[in-house]
């Protein structure tokens, strides 16, 4: 069945690799500020305050750990889905090395303050011309595996992934469109409340796309892999595709309710975000559901249980967004804490816990072997990361309903019953709980990377034999 | 609308709501499938040796969520703004709520302030009602610069001291809420830095903090060329400038040398927003009140220390 030449390995080995490295680096930096809302005494210098740290955290696990998942994650699915090897291993490499570029520049330039001041696009303009480039090289090996796939269908995983990275070219083209001043300062292309919405576009769309769409198509790989079942539903993967990525489109509104947004816009952003519930859930669906007829797995496999417990955490936060992009609600939730603990819910809950199982079940494959080192740490890793995130995100709900409450409160005269600060102080154990949910979840990435250390030192890296496409089995 | 600067942008925008619709309605109706006789049938292909999918139709209450958000939102539209420059059933804007809440507010809570408004400051301070409201004001609107205890901070006057800069009087301090203060010393450091030491030297030896007595006496000079003209020649400031008296133990920036050399060489830029236009008179009166009430009980300063 199988033919002499091999997939393309090393890249994905690569990623796979920085994925857990940068995982750790960024989830540290979140430690750290956190740790610094609850002591401010840890902003010891200007490099190191929160303002600057805290940027280097929201790209660094977004875009570096998330980045660098996703990257490994495509690359492995596309060339074995599409039967043939990578496209263009010159191509591919260069995206290894240049994203890595992006990176080490990022965590130079924010620490020392130059930023573009627009939020997960703060890189300045000499960066954003790296990821350009980047980003269309990985365009061009991605869809150039697809183009000369051995089989006619183009399966499922590989149109989400196609889809993010389509997208997420054209949001880093649109808003960080931007007029150089010097070389490490440039200002934005668009004004005022212009600015502010071609800047919410980019950012729930990055969410959409980078965040949601890239991870389905991880989802729709790793996860019939690893329950070893076929998909629940094709015509749903098909559905919720097609309404997921054209819904996204116009949500980003939702983020500047009761600002100077025409009215307009703010309705029709909300009315959007709540149309987004059921594509999102699509997702969820198919996850689980693929899962039927197989659950007793979840009891021994804490890869599968890293997955659906992932599935859980995105139905949770896909369905808690359109419910915050109401307006009513968006009074009370907008500047507190409970954005950050839904942000935290899709991010931990989701996006880190797909790709922690994903990379677990690459691993071994990548260097020969059938599982990781110990199967035990993994499960170990599931719990710590579990009780992490609900620490987290239960802290974080907590808080942010009570600033907003406590915000809102008025006495009989009109006049407000808490000053800022008291709210700020009310806040405290809630911040405190934080750090030790983070603090958990960056253990469970320790455990990771000693697993992943016993796993491939010594071994040889292997490059499996492309395998030849199976006649359907109609 | 100001936003639709143009007929052609209305269409645009209602012709893009309305397709997005259909489209999210096209998705739902032309995927209805029943489910098939005989149980379901995976769909054919087979990827990377065992990767397949089920033909599963789409799950109805899935579905009936779809239908439900897809229906509120056109309802919504209709009711709200959003279907380009159509203003919605209801009429709805949001400045048009804000006018409205702050108008009922004004009904609700003008009477409670304006019961102050005729009353001298002197007796409005002495009472406990207006005391407690003139507290919670306080906190919400001065507290950032001047702390919670209205003791200040370094650049943030003491407001419970008998020490003002524009002076103490119930009026006074109403006129610096009103208009806000731009306090400003200019810088001198053409005078070059050993003349500079010499005047701080002076200014130090006035409040009976260590100097050199040697550059004090040559600092004298100095103050009285370049310092007097705003601080006095006794240096005990000027409430009409907001110029500090540099006599007393009170000091805005800091009374060690190299502090006071920094304000001499590169002057001071200060500034307290003025807040007629945001709180009105009823409010002001009562902040001027508290904060009167405040420094009233306060022992006056100690000249020297």
């Amino acid at each position: 069945m199988s033919s002499q030449a091999t997939y393309n390995y090393k890249v994905v080995r690569q990623f796979a690799i920085m994925t857990v490295v940068w995982g750790i680096v960024g989830m540290l930096v979140g430690v750290i500020v956190a740790a610094q809302l609850v002591w401010p005494q840890l902003n010891v210098y200007e490099w190191l305050s929160y303002g600057r740290l805290r940027p280097l955290h929201t790209n660094a696990v977004i875009f570096a750990f998330g980045g660098c998942a996703l990257f490994a994650t495509s690359y492995y699915a596309v060339q074995r889905t599409c039967h043939t090897t990578l496209f263009s291993p010159a191509l591919a490499a260069f995206t290894f090395w240049g994203w890595q570029l992006v990176i080490v520049l990022a965590a130079v330039t924010l620490p020392l303050g130059y930023t573009s001041g627009k939020e997960y696009a703060e890189l300045e303009w000499p960066i954003d011309i790296l990821i350009t480039l980047v980003w269309v090289s990985y365009a061009i090996v991605f869809f150039g595996t697809v183009a000369t796939r051995k089989v006619t269908h183009i399966y499922v995983a590989n149109w989400f992934f196609g889809g993010f990275i389509l997208t997420v070219a054209l949001l880093h083209l649109v808003n960080s469109a931007e007029i150089p001043v010097t070389l490490w300062k440039s200002y934005s292309a668009y004004a005022g409340a212009q600015d502010a919405m071609v800047q919410w576009w980019y950012g729930h769309n990055a969410v959409g796309f980078f965040l949601t769409a890239g991870f389905l198509g991880m989802m729709y790989y790793f996860v019939p892999k690893q329950a070893e079942r076929p998909v629940y539903s094709y015509r749903l993967s098909v559905v919720h595709f097609w309404a997921l990525i054209f819904t996204y489109m116009w949500a980003g509104p939702h983020h500047l309710h009761y600002t100077a947004l025409p009215d307009w816009t703010q309705s029709v952003g909300m009315v959007f975000s709540l149309i987004l519930l059921s594509p999102s859930w699509g997702g969820m669906i198919n996850g689980i559901m693929t899962l039927s007829g197989a659950w007793h797995k979840l009891r021994t496999d804490p890869i599968l249980k890293f997955m659906i417990t992932s599935l859980s955490f995105y139905g949770m936060s896909t369905f808690e967004g359109p419910m915050m992009s109401v307006k009513t609600v968006n009074a009370l939730s907008h500047y507190t804490d409970w954005t950050v603990g839904h942000v935290h819910s899709g991010a931990l809950g989701w996006v880190a816990m797909i790709s922690i199982g994903s990379i677990y079940y690459l691993l071994p494959r990548l260097f020969g072997q059938k599982e990781m080192y110990s199967v035990k740490l993994i499960t170990a890793h599931f719990w710590i990361a579990t009780i992490g995130v609900v620490l987290y995100i239960a802290s974080m709900w907590i808080s942010g309903v009570m600033q907003g409450l406590m915000w809102r409160a008025t006495n009989a005269d009109g006049t407000l019953t808490y000053a800022f600060v008291e709210a700020v102080k009310a806040s405290y154990p809630f911040w405190t709980i934080r750090v030790i949910g983070g603090l958990m979840f960056l253990s469970g990435m320790l455990i990771m990377f000693y697993n992943m250390i016993k796993t491939i030192a010594g071994k040889k890296p292997y490059n499996a034999p492309v395998v030849a496409p199976m006649a359907a089995a109609a | 609308m100001s936003d639709f600067v143009n007929g052609f942008w209305n269409m645009y925008v209602m012709v893009l709501v309305a397709l997005s619709l259909v489209y999210c309605l096209f998705v739902l109706m032309s995927n209805r499938t029943e489910k098939k006789v005989g149980g379901v049938q995976l769909h054919g292909n087979v990827w990377d040796e065992n990767i397949q999918e089920w033909n599963n139709p789409l799950p109805g209450w899935w579905m009936g969520l779809f239908w439900l958000t897809v229906l509120f939102g056109i309802a919504y539209l209709a009711m709200y703004p959003g279907f380009g420059s159509f203003k919605g059933a209801f009429g709805w804007t949001s400045l048009g709520q804000y006018e409205d809440e702050m108008k009922k507010a004004a009904e609700k809570y003008d009477p409670i302030f304006n019961k102050f408004l005729t009353q001298d400051i002197k007796v409005v301070a002495a009472d406990p009602e207006a005391k407690a409201m003139g507290e919670r004001l306080f906190q919400t609107y001065c507290s950032q610069c001047h702390g919670s205890d209205a003791k200040g901070a370094k650049g943030f006057p003491n407001l419970t001291d008998s020490d003002w800069l524009y002076g103490g009087e119930p009026e006074q301090i109403e006129t610096t809420i009103k208009g806000g203060r731009q306090g400003m010393m200019p810088p001198f450091a053409h005078l070059g830095a050993d003349t500079i030491k010499d005047a701080a030297n002076y200014v130090r030896s006035l409040s009976g903090m260590a100097a050199d007595s040697t550059r004090a006496q040559r600092g004298k000079e100095v103050f009285m060329a370049n310092c007097s003209p705003c601080h006095g020649q006794d240096a005990k400031g000027n409430t009409a400038i907001g110029a500090p008296n540099l006599s007393d133990s009170t000091w805005l920036y800091g009374s060690s040398e190299g502090t006071v050399t920094e304000t001499i060489t590169m002057g001071r830029q200060n500034r307290m927003p003025a807040f007629q236009e945001f709180l009105g008179d009823a409010k002001i009166h009562l902040l001027a009140a508290y904060i009167y009430g405040k420094s009233a009980g306060a022992a006056p300063k100690a000249e020297t220390k």
